[in-house]
């Protein structure tokens, strides 16, 4: 830990967070700490209580204890309009875009701008090619172009800035790069650092090891439902991180034996 | 272009400016002509099958396009269409209303018995009709999104059982006539707009979407935005100015055979004014407010609008609301159409026909993509066939096995754009 990291109270702190599905424990005693101005990877394996973990933070899901500061303060997020409230923004592996509006429509959906009862479509339209020239995206034609005439990459890159729109400070990816080309990769990847450099908080999750150690900071790798541990993407090798993937631990960091069991 | 600023910018400054300016235009034009190619097709497929069947029609039988046969056409179709605009709401969400022409039956025969039985004023029998409308939408729209029945079997169900509504309302059979002294509903269908009044409408009409599209450009021109160049809107708005000119002129001709005995016959009949008003305020609702725009999120994504915080279950009763209301507003069209209100109302091919219209017009049956102009389009284009076919003098069956046709090659259309945009 640099002295910088203690001096402010990190963006997200959860501490204690437990999930259950009926009789499935999902997450045991999760902390998870998340700082703006960086990409905090998390990783774990399939069923490890990634997604489970990110439905909490966006409130979807309810959690059974534990407590949620928001820059140090105690919040109480219920549902998915609280969490957008609090500057969390998710951005899903299954994009939640509508394939017949077009790029401002999806930007917008749900938080329209309007003059009266009608849409304001030119303060959108305005709105969102600024969003999108603000991230540096050049890859879209036209911002009326329909979400159905993009590629993965850009579908990605729209959804991203969908969540970037908002003023939020916390924004969520849950495997942005799982369904792309090479290519396309980069250009989400390159996205994704430039979140955190305008000084955004951004957890990426991802299975591909190369994604975590090319942009993010810290790494956090969940074992079945237990955090094994928070880590510097600078302090661990890449086998370390597989290690904790798979195992719980890696030598002295992780899971001590006992508990891991 | 000054010469100043050509000297201040030797070379490039007229070379690349020109050329944009002069293409501004040839731009939109081939923007739109990649959006037909990319599977938006819009009105074309429509209006290109509506000129066809006119100009075959008016070859075939001369009397097809005579002004008396145009003003039968708008009168015919109105209920078909007033039905198939509430359809678009339910069509853009995926689902289905079969029950749609039994309501407006059941609507209708409630309006014949608060008129004729119970002597109420047009108005009091006019809402009346319009509320049971709305309950019945409530209805199936709670059993849709909350108990979550499919929507086709609760509206086959509720198509079986309202045909059983109305034969009770009618007891068993009876036919109830609009008496002539109710000449506000009996208009509706039999009334025309004085010649002079017909002009001043399609003047308000030329007035308000000119209005519309300069503000648009403007209001997009102040910000920056890529806006529609002016010489395409100035054409947009001529083509309508000449449009409706031609139409309304058609319309003020004279219509009876001998206005001396018969009375006269011209104008405008007052049904295409309710159906104009009808097509604007719900394309604004669709097209220009929060409500509209989600109507088609969660046709085109449910789970995306979920996430968005649109609330998926209201949405979709208010769908099956404003299609079961319409349905009314054709039912109480359809009973001033026939003077009167019988078993039959709503029935047989009504419902089919009104869905007809809209996926003719271009709504597609997969939910998220169609717009309230679709069924005024395609119910055009039914009452074109089921009129130039009778003018032929074709028996029955042709017309059903056409229409019929039809509406398969526009389904098949519309699966096949799906399959391609996938």
């Amino acid at each position: 830990m640099t002295p910088g990291d203690t001096a402010a109270p990190p963006l997200l702190e959860l501490r204690g967070i437990n999930k259950s599905f009926g009789p499935v424990h999902v997450l045991r005693d999760v902390d998870f700490t998340v700082r703006a101005g960086e990409v905090t990877a998390l990783v774990g394996d399939n069923g490890a209580g990634k997604s489970t973990l990110v439905k909490c933070i966006g409130g979807i899901y309810s959690t059974d204890n534990g407590e949620t500061h928001i820059d140090g303060q105690k919040v109480n997020i219920h549902g998915p309009r609280d969490a957008a409230h609090n500057g969390i923004e998710i951005v899903y592996q299954d994009l939640a875009l509508c394939d017949n509006l077009d790029i401002v429509q999806n930007m917008f959906l749900g938080r329209e701008k309007r003059s009266g009862l009608i849409l304001d479509e030119p303060a959108m339209e305005e709105l969102a090619a600024k969003t999108l020239a603000g991230l540096s995206v050049r890859t879209v034609k036209s911002v009326r172009q329909l979400v159905s005439s993009l590629s993965g990459g850009q579908r990605q890159t729209v959804a991203i800035a969908k969540a970037v729109l908002w003023n939020s400070r916390l924004v969520i990816l849950d495997e942005p790069t799982a369904a792309l080309g090479v290519a396309q990769t980069a250009q989400v990847l390159e996205l994704v650092r430039r979140l955190a450099d305008n000084g955004l908080a951004v957890v990426l999750i991802s299975h591909n090891m190369n994604d975590v150690f090319a942009v993010s900071d810290r790494i956090a790798a969940l074992y079945l439902g237990r955090m094994a541990a928070q880590v510097r993407a600078t302090d661990v090798t890449h086998a370390q991180v597989v290690e904790l993937i798979t195992a719980g631990r890696s030598g002295s960091l992780g899971l001590q034996p006992e508990e891991a069991l | 272009m000054t010469t100043e600023n050509i000297a201040r910018t030797p070379d490039t400054a007229p070379v690349v400016e020109a050329p944009e300016r002069r293409n501004a235009v040839l731009d939109y034009a081939a923007n739109y002509w990649r959006k037909v190619a990319g599977g938006d097709m819009g009105a074309l497929p429509a209006v290109g099958g509506l000129i066809v069947l006119c100009t075959f029609f008016a070859i075939a039988r001369p009397s097809f396009l005579t002004p008396i046969n145009i003003a039968n056409l708008l009168q015919q179709s109105a209920p078909m269409i007033a039905i198939g605009m509430g359809l678009v709401f339910v069509l853009l969400l995926g689902e289905i209303d079969l029950s749609a022409g039994f309501t407006s039956g059941v609507c209708a025969a409630v309006l014949a018995i608060l008129l004729t039985n119970e002597g109420w004023p047009w108005y009091a029998g006019v809402g009346i009709a319009i509320v049971v409308g709305v309950a019945i939408g409530l209805l199936l729209g709670f059993l849709v999104a909350k108990v979550r029945i499919p929507s086709f079997v609760v509206t086959l169900a509720a198509f079986l059982a309202f045909q059983g509504v109305v034969l009770k309302l009618l007891k068993e059979g009876t036919n109830i006539s609009i008496r002539d002294s109710q000449s506000v509903i009996i208009s509706i269908e039999n009334g025309y707009l004085s010649p002079l009044l017909g002009w001043a409408f399609a003047a308000l009409v030329v007035a308000v979407f000119a209005a519309v599209e300069l503000v648009k450009v403007y209001k997009r021109r102040s910000r920056g935005l890529p806006h529609a160049p002016f010489a395409v809107v100035a054409l947009k708005i001529v083509g309508l100015a000449a449009l409706l000119a031609v139409f309304v002129t058609i319309l003020n001709e004279e219509r009876s055979r001998n206005p001396l005995l018969f009375g006269s016959n011209k104008g405008m009949p007052i049904v295409v004014v309710i159906i104009a008003v009808l097509l604007v305020l719900w394309t604004l609702i669709l097209r220009r407010t929060p409500f509209g725009r989600h109507i088609y999120a969660v046709g085109g994504n449910v789970e995306a609008a979920r996430r968005a915080g649109i609330r998926v279950d209201r949405i979709r009763i208010s769908a099956f609301v404003i299609c079961s209301s319409m349905a009314a507003i054709g039912g109480i069209i359809a009973a001033s159409q026939a003077r009167s209100v019988d078993p039959n109302t709503g029935g047989s091919n009504v419902l089919l026909y009104a869905v007809g219209a809209a996926v003719i017009g271009g709504t597609s049956l997969f939910g998220g993509r169609g717009r309230v102009v679709d069924p005024v389009l395609g119910g055009t284009v039914v009452a074109v066939i089921v009129n130039g076919l009778g003018l032929m003098g074709q028996q029955s069956w042709v017309k059903y096995v056409f229409t019929g046709s039809v509406l398969l090659l526009a389904a098949g259309v519309d699966a096949l754009l799906r399959k391609r945009t996938n």
